[in-house]
């Protein structure tokens, strides 16, 4: 599964990790996540994330 | 100095540092102050602490309005140090117990500065607190410019405590932007361009939700430099034009150089653009310090970037701009490399890649010149200069 880097903020979301405070379970897919997630970090918005090379 | 009052029973109280040239790599060469407001009111508030070693300043003009153990709530809008630095000593003065509202990033951050086991209260976006005759509200306002960063905003007085958004290094006893007049927009200009320019979409988003809200602002008070009463839309409006990064007729030819052949390529060039009716303006990196130089790229519609080659790789200086410059991320801009060499020569290769990867529309071919430039080399960079000015005018043309 892909990891998703926030272009605002740097934070990367690892799918393996999930984002278990925010309530997303570990080996979530980024296409998975709700359409309300928001980076953990900086709050920016699934659009603002692209894949990482 | 005293302290000053901007509305009845609100003071700024923080400390001026006259003294200070280089601001975590920024050149501040008119100084900066550590803001921090006072406000009087059933219950007393203190917004942001100052930076370490200026808490007897702070400490001293709050003195002079109110005994500091009078002080209720201690706000913190942004953990950086140059706000936080002296909390251990101002919570000391005023009370360890006391609440300390923070966003809810400024209490693990805070947390990582700190051990101290403050009574952090992590505030929810938009939350209020009622202090007697006035509420305070709280703008989460993350990447502005760290992930803790928020605003306070007083709806009585129309006051908005912006953190650093809106602020500016600047030391002067004046306190408020008309006294100091329009040199301070430059001030203003360095800073976004230094320090928000990577979060343009960020300023713009908050600018629209504030508008949304229809949020009244008579005033704001930011953590560096002059308070804006006279006209508080003009730095707003200021900041919606630079995070917006519709570029000026204009080119710089920023260069560094060590027998001067990058430097004449750098001076014909930047003739060859003022040819096609491009101001331009060739900086030498080692003369200009590169907090300057950003301000230029701010901008600017074309950065044109010039490197000799020192043992097979990049002038030092050249690569130190270019690390700020990518992690500022200028956006729209058109890009050009070139430079001297003597036998190997691939610095303008890895400016060029550089300039690329700022996604930055590139005028080809760079051009690269063996030792010192001779009148032919002098016309290809004449030439290339008029390339880059006809790419300025056409993208002047098609931004419109
Ligand atoms: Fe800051
Ligand atoms: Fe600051
Ligand atoms: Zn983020």
């Amino acid at each position: 599964m892909d990891k998703y880097v926030c272009n605002i903020c740097g934070y990367v979301y690892d799918p393996e990790a999930g984002d278990p405070d925010n309530g997303v379970k570990p080996g979530t897919a980024f296409a998975n996540l709700p359409d309300d997630w928001v980076c953990p970090v900086c709050g920016a918005e699934k659009v603002d994330f692209s894949k990482e090379d | 100095m005293k302290p000053v009052e901007i509305a009845k029973g609100i003071y700024s109280v923080g400390a001026i540092d006259w003294n200070i040239r280089d601001f975590h790599g920024y050149s501040t060469e008119r100084g900066s102050s550590y803001n921090s407001y006072l406000i009087v009111d059933e219950k007393t508030v203190l917004i942001d602490a100052v930076k370490k070693g200026f808490e007897d300043q702070l400490i001293g003009h709050v003195s002079q309005i109110i005994d500091p153990q009078k002080i209720d709530i201690m706000i913190s809008n942004h953990t950086e140090m140059d706000h936080s630095g002296g909390l251990p000593r101002i919570m000391h003065a005023i009370g360890e117990q006391k609440p300390l509202f923070c966003s809810k990033m400024g209490v693990k951050n805070l947390s990582a500065h700190f051990t101290q086991q403050w009574n952090y209260h992590g505030v929810e976006n938009g939350e209020t607190l009622n202090i007697g005759s006035r509420t305070l509200t709280f703008l989460e306002t993350r990447m502005l410019h760290w992930p803790d960063s928020m605003f306070t905003y007083c709806k009585e007085d129309q006051i908005l405590f912006s953190s650093d958004a809106f602020g500016q290094h600047y030391a002067g006893l004046e306190t408020f932007d008309d006294v100091v007049g329009h040199t301070i927009m430059a001030h203003a200009k360095k800073y976004f361009a230094n320090i928000l320019m990577l979060y343009a979409s960020k300023v713009l988003k908050l600018v629209e939700q504030v508008q949304a809200a229809n949020l009244q602002i008579k005033t704001i008070c930011p953590d560096h430099g002059v308070i804006w009463r006279k006209d508080p839309g003009k730095i707003i409006d200021a900041y919606v034009k630079w995070s917006r990064q519709i570029p000026e007729k204009k080119a710089i030819v920023v260069y560094d150089t060590m027998w001067r052949s990058t430097e004449k390529m750098a001076d014909a060039i930047a003739d060859g653009i003022f040819q096609e009716g491009v101001p331009a303006r060739p900086i030498h990196i080692r003369s200009s310090h590169r907090s300057e130089i950003m301000t230029e790229v701010l901008d600017a519609a074309a950065i044109v970037v010039g490197s000799p080659t020192l043992n097979n790789c990049m002038f030092p200086t050249v690569s130190d701009v270019l690390t700020y410059m990518k992690g500022l991320k200028p956006q729209n801009k058109i890009g050009a490399a070139f430079g001297s060499y003597g036998w190997s020569g691939e610095s303008v290769k890895l400016v060029q890649a550089e300039l690329e990867a700022m996604k930055f529309q590139i005028i080809e071919p760079a051009v690269r010149i063996q030792y010192v430039p001779n009148d032919e080399g002098l016309a290809s960079c004449i030439a290339f200069g008029r390339q880059i000015g006809q790419a300025v005018n056409r993208k002047m043309m098609n931004d419109e």
